[in-house]
């Protein structure tokens, strides 16, 4: 199972795994460079490896929730790819990587994954880990910290609000962890290998937000006053 | 060296183009537009017009392909625009683009919306290219673009001579029919209106002709040959209130075919007089404001009486498409121009005489 991911939800990242281990992996923190680094990032990586398409199993694309210019890169980078590669692309919540670090480090029970969703907000989502790994409760949404279950918290909605989430007992300091490609493609092959279930979805963005635009006066009218 | 076989990405505004050309032959030109869900707003909302692009990427080249019978891998490059255009809307086609030339192993050539708007005049569908004629004007015209350009050669002369400094012709095409509660978009709605009106009913501006901004052809002003179409909009919106505030009827037809002529006028006699001053004897016409039938028939009449020989590619070819970006890049690939690298960046405000980024 060898899978190239890409994650654009927040900073950009991309990984190749067989069947979940690490052969290249790539990130950035930057979040406004994902149209120019990202494409040449996944051709360095393919190269160091020795890996062409054609070896490839599939690809994996971080989903979202994250800002949406950014999102769409990766999201239209991973389509072109599997097209031209004629492989199956798969989706995965972008929040799904940061549960499964959270349950990789420990963490027991119900939990929150939060990241920045901007303009006073967090993206997140419910999960609960297990012997079985991570699962999803309920979520993605988006709301202000201060509406959010009262759940031990990990992501890096936790830096941004520290009065309204309070952080889940881990040996590392998480709140600074945004999604990565590495665990979505550990994620895809587990989810591939029937282990988990439920993971992947359709290789299109969650928004969770509409556009802003606003219907000008004088189309609601449709008429001159 | 056979005709190079190129596969051509558009997404600089609210129409997802993907087309297919073979040198100078149109094989494909496939696109998918988000008119219909900018309608409520009355122009164009980026955003909206970037969550279309990503859902129609792959449905829309599935089709040019299929509509050209060839494969991606019997592609010598893909080209791309990017610039100008809206940032977000840009960065979904360029992605994409950079996506096939890295899975498929494919030059990528990222290219310049406007000269693109110039390379698709002289191609058609049954490959009877005509060569660029010496001293070449082109006009473009669009919701996003107002420019006269020289061009020299598609692949390494191309210079603005005047553009509109604020808002494009078919923009205050758009915001005069919204005013006036015509719908969107503003091009056709206001064609139809004006055909009922008399052109000559109410005397708009015609912007930056004043002495002050044009000067002389020897001694020309700052903005001899640029356009304004800005207080166009407000001009037409007092006309109206001055009816609606003693109680009459607005004279719709009246204005819409007096605001029609506005534009159409300055237009045309700026980028005629352009063309005279620079010694250009022909025009090209592009951008989607050439499917407007006052344009094309005063542009017609202008540059038949200055000798100026007058192009009016099909207007399916003329809005933005993906065979014209298709189409740049076969030229650039016939050239030898070097490929772009895998990391170019959208550049919503790309100079015209950056012909490849
Ligand atoms: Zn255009």
């Amino acid at each position: 199972m060898l899978l190239l991911s890409i994650d654009s939800s927040a900073g950009a990242s991309a990984a190749l795994t067989r069947r979940g281990e690490i052969l290249q992996q790539w990130r950035t923190e930057e979040t406004n460079s994902h149209a120019e680094v990202l494409t040449p990032a996944v051709q360095r990586m393919l190269e160091a490896a020795g890996v062409s398409g054609t070896d490839l199993d599939g690809v994996a694309v971080g989903v979202g929730p994250g800002p949406f210019t950014g999102l769409r890169v990766g999201l239209a980078l991973a389509h072109a790819l599997a097209e031209a590669w004629s492989k199956p692309l798969h989706g995965i919540c972008s929040l799904d990587s940061v549960a499964l670090r959270a349950t990789d480090a420990g963490v027991e029970g119900e939990f929150l994954v939060a990241t920045d969703a901007r303009r006073r907000e967090v993206y997140w989502a419910h999960y609960v880990s297990d012997e079985a790994g991570s699962r999803l409760v309920k979520g993605p949404f988006v709301s202000p910290a201060a509406e959010l279950p009262p759940l031990p918290v990990v992501g890096a909605g936790l830096q941004l609000y520290p009065e309204a989430l309070h952080p889940a007992k881990v040996d590392q300091d998480p709140s600074g962890w945004t999604p990565d490609a590495v665990e979505l493609g550990q994620l895809a092959a587990a989810a591939l290998a029937g282990e988990i279930h439920g993971v992947l979805c359709q290789a299109r963005p969650l928004y969770l937000r509409d556009s802003d635009a606003k219907v000008p006066e004088q189309m609601r009218q449709g008429a001159p006053r | 060296m056979t005709e190079p076989l190129v596969l051509g990405i558009e997404t600089s505004c609210d129409e997802t183009g993907i087309g297919i050309v073979r040198g100078t032959h149109l094989l494909a030109n496939e696109v998918a537009s988000s008119m219909d869900e900018h309608v409520r707003y009355g122009g164009v909302i980026p955003e909206i017009a970037a969550r279309a692009h990503l859902e129609a990427f792959t449905p829309t080249l599935r089709r040019a392909l299929e509509t050209a019978d060839v494969e991606l891998e019997e592609v010598d490059a893909i080209a791309v625009t990017a610039g100008p255009g809206l940032a977000g809307a840009l960065m979904v086609g360029l992605s994409a683009a950079k996506g096939l030339a890295l899975a498929a192993g494919k030059p990528l050539y990222g290219v310049n919306h406007l000269v693109a708007h110039v390379a698709v005049a002289l191609a058609d569908q049954h490959g009877n290219s005509s060569p660029l004629p010496e001293n070449t004007a082109a006009l473009l015209v669009s919701g996003g673009h107002t420019e006269i350009l020289r061009v020299g050669s598609l692949a390494d002369d191309v210079e603005l001579i005047g553009s509109t400094i604020d808002d494009a012709a078919g923009e205050a095409y758009d915001k005069t029919a919204r005013l006036l509660g015509l719908g969107y978009p503003g091009g056709p709605a206001i064609d139809a209106a004006a055909r009922t009106g008399d052109p000559q009913a109410f005397r708009f501006p015609r912007g930056l002709t004043m002495p002050k901004f044009e000067g002389t052809a020897q001694n020309p002003g700052k903005h001899r040959h640029n356009w304004s179409f800005s207080g166009l909009k407000t001009a037409v919106a007092r006309a109206a209130e001055q009816f609606t505030s003693q109680g009459f009827a607005v004279p719709t037809a009246d204005l819409a075919a007096s605001f029609q002529e506005a534009v159409v006028d300055v237009l045309t006699a700026k980028a005629v007089r352009a063309c005279q001053e620079q010694g250009l004897t022909s025009m090209l016409l592009g951008g989607g404001v050439a499917a407007n039938s006052r344009l094309r028939e005063l542009l017609a009449q202008r540059c038949g009486a200055a000798g100026i020989q007058l192009t009016v590619p099909p207007v399916r070819l003329c809005t933005d498409n993906g065979a014209m970006v298709a189409a740049l890049g076969a030229h650039l690939v016939s050239a030898g121009a070097p490929p772009s690298s895998l990391d170019i960046p959208a550049d919503s405000s790309l100079p015209v005489d950056r012909i490849v980024v």
